[in-house]
């Protein structure tokens, strides 16, 4: 028998010929992924001092005024995405009536648009000829506009959210146990608290989940901020003009160091406390 | 199932939501059609943008397609077999290595893009090609293939189908191509899809890759929306629908199909991580 015989030689035959076949992606992730990170992180260091660029960062008005403006909207956005996700989703998951299916989709076709899309859709919403604006002449004869300003990005970046997390919502919402909210009830829970106690914490891991998707895809998102052209600086904004206009490369990369560890810890985080739900292969 | 005041409350909000979500997509829509977007739709409906769209920004449409076909292929040649290894192998290199390739979605496309700029972008021939692109893209999207591969291989025995086939004399090649790919079938196409959807609307990373003769289509989205009128903005976004349809359509249905036959261990990847953002 060959598997006795030789076991150990085909054993080694095997792992050799497995290496063989990760080894396009190993060549692929390490010279195109690891290597310019690790050379992002060197040229985040170079200047005048060890690490004046991440203190200036951290200090410099604009800077920092760009870094909490941003966190202060993603994590507005994730808020008010997982509130609308929670009651369309629960509702969704639980009652069943003709056109169900339809509405699903097209609450969440919009998955796939890209950010400067949804930048241009929200354009047409409260933009200079938007809908908004359409409705200000109707009504008080002025154009009402918001495109252009942090709300216009709030529209934005709640618009590209809600399908993620609306999906996951669904997919959690249709495994919760419905028996616990029927104890909870006969012990005599009010609706409040059954929705608190029993509901929430059911969700608990999938709002974890996609509500650190959506923080760090709103801190990282790029074409919506660049397609309104808005004065609003959030940082991915702040990064490009330093490296294209600024041509300081330095402090782009310090930047984008300091956004990437951000978004990366949200992530890792929300996976470590959500438990499997949020492994990489779920 | 009675329908409460409450029913009706939430079923009121979801289809508010729905029309936040619809109504500037048919604006949109509309608007790519219409002779005069501020007299209105009376001013009759006319292609003429979509045409003129065509003329200006074709070569983005086809390289747009070109990218994402060659992004796919490259994921399915060295995505799959790479998914396979790692469903297999219990070392925690394979762990580690797991994580370090879907790193990339948990990192701004811009802040990688920079990166790749910084360390490439001195290489001229390699900066001005449309291989700079690919390169980012297949960064971005093969986490995704892998992942969705790896699920479906997490979730079926395939070590027992290998040994059975293994023990009717099936080589190793033999083995991979008849036993493997059919079987993760599930997972290869849902790793494809999403590939060629990230790809076909990838904007942060390309924003940055691109140069004036390597434009995308969003690149060209971007470019219309700061200096073309509204109608040929709108008509451009329509072709950008029009071309991502099929593959939302087929998302849809092969999200349904995989639902009906899922085995109980099954989970379908969740084709959310991090979006086209």
């Amino acid at each position: 028998m060959k598997y006795t015989l030789s076991g150990r030689l085909l054993r080694g035959e095997q792992s050799a010929r497995l290496l063989l076949l990760l080894l396009p992606v190993l060549i692929i992730s390490a010279a195109f992924f690891l290597l310019p990170l690790a050379r992002l992180l060197v040229i985040s260091f170079e200047g005048d001092q060890w690490g004046a660029n991440y203190w200036q960062a951290l200090t410099e008005a604009r800077y920092l005024s760009s870094l909490v403006d941003t966190l202060l909207l993603s994590v507005s956005v994730t808020l008010v995405t997982l509130a609308i996700s929670v009651v369309c989703g629960l509702f969704l998951a639980r009652n069943e009536f003709a056109g169900k299916s339809l509405l699903v989709s097209l609450l969440t076709f919009p998955l796939a648009f890209p950010g400067v899309v949804i930048g241009f859709l929200v354009i047409m919403l409260g933009g200079r000829q938007g809908l908004s604006a359409e409705l200000g002449l109707m009504i008080d004869g002025s154009r009402w506009t918001f495109a252009y300003s942090i709300a216009g990005l709030f529209v934005g970046y709640v618009y590209f959210s809600i399908p993620r997390v609306l999906l996951t919502v669904i997919a959690a919402a249709e495994k919760l146990d419905y028996q616990l909210e029927e104890a909870a009830r006969s012990f005599g829970a009010s609706r409040y608290r059954i929705f608190r106690d029993v509901i929430l914490t059911g969700l608990k891991p999938a709002l974890l989940a996609s509500g650190a998707i959506c923080f760090a895809t709103s801190m990282g998102a790029f074409g919506t901020a660049f397609a309104l052209a808005t004065d609003i600086n959030v940082l991915p904004m702040t990064i490009y003009t330093e490296f294209t206009l600024g041509a300081n490369i330095a402090m782009a990369a310090a930047l984008s160091i300091l956004l990437g560890l951000i978004t990366w810890l949200v992530l890792f985080l929300a996976r470590m406390l959500s438990g499997a739900d949020a492994s990489p292969a779920a | 199932m009675k329908r409460t005041p409450s029913y009706y409350l939430q079923l009121g909000f979801t289809l508010l939501i729905c029309a936040f979500m619809l109504v500037p997509v048919l604006m949109s829509v509309t608007a790519g059609v219409t002779e005069n977007y501020f007299k209105g739709i009376s001013s009759g409906l006319t292609l003429r943008w979509v045409q003129e769209v065509l003329s200006i920004y074709s070569d983005t449409l086809w390289l747009t397609l070109k990218l994402a076909l060659a992004t796919l292929a490259v994921n399915l040649l060295v995505g799959v077999p790479a998914a396979y290894v790692l469903a297999r192998s219990k070392s925690s290199w394979a762990r580690l290595f797991e994580e370090i390739l879907v790193l990339p979605v948990a990192i701004p496309g811009l802040a990688i893009a920079l990166a790749l700029i910084i360390a490439y972008g001195g290489v001229q021939d390699l900066r001005t090609s449309w291989l700079f692109i690919l390169i980012g893209h297949v960064i971005y999207t093969l986490p995704f293939m892998v992942r969705a591969v790896v699920a479906v291989l997490h979730s079926i025995d395939f070590r027992q189908l290998e040994e059975g086939a293994s023990s009717l004399g099936a080589g190793f090649l033999r083995r991979f191509f008849d036993v493997i790919v059919p079987n993760c079938r599930g997972g290869i196409v849902s790793g494809a899809l999403m590939t060629l959807t990230l790809s076909v609307g990838e904007f942060n990373l390309t924003w940055m890759l691109h140069t004036p003769l390597t434009k995308t289509l969003p690149v060209g989205l971007a470019d219309a929306y700061a200096s073309m009128r509204l109608e040929i903005s709108s008509a451009y976004t329509l072709i950008f629908l029009v071309m991502l349809l099929p593959l939302l359509l087929a998302t849809q249905w092969n999200g349904h199909r995989r639902k009906a036959q899922a085995r109980p261990a099954v989970q379908t990847p969740a084709p959310v991580a991090k979006g086209v953002t």
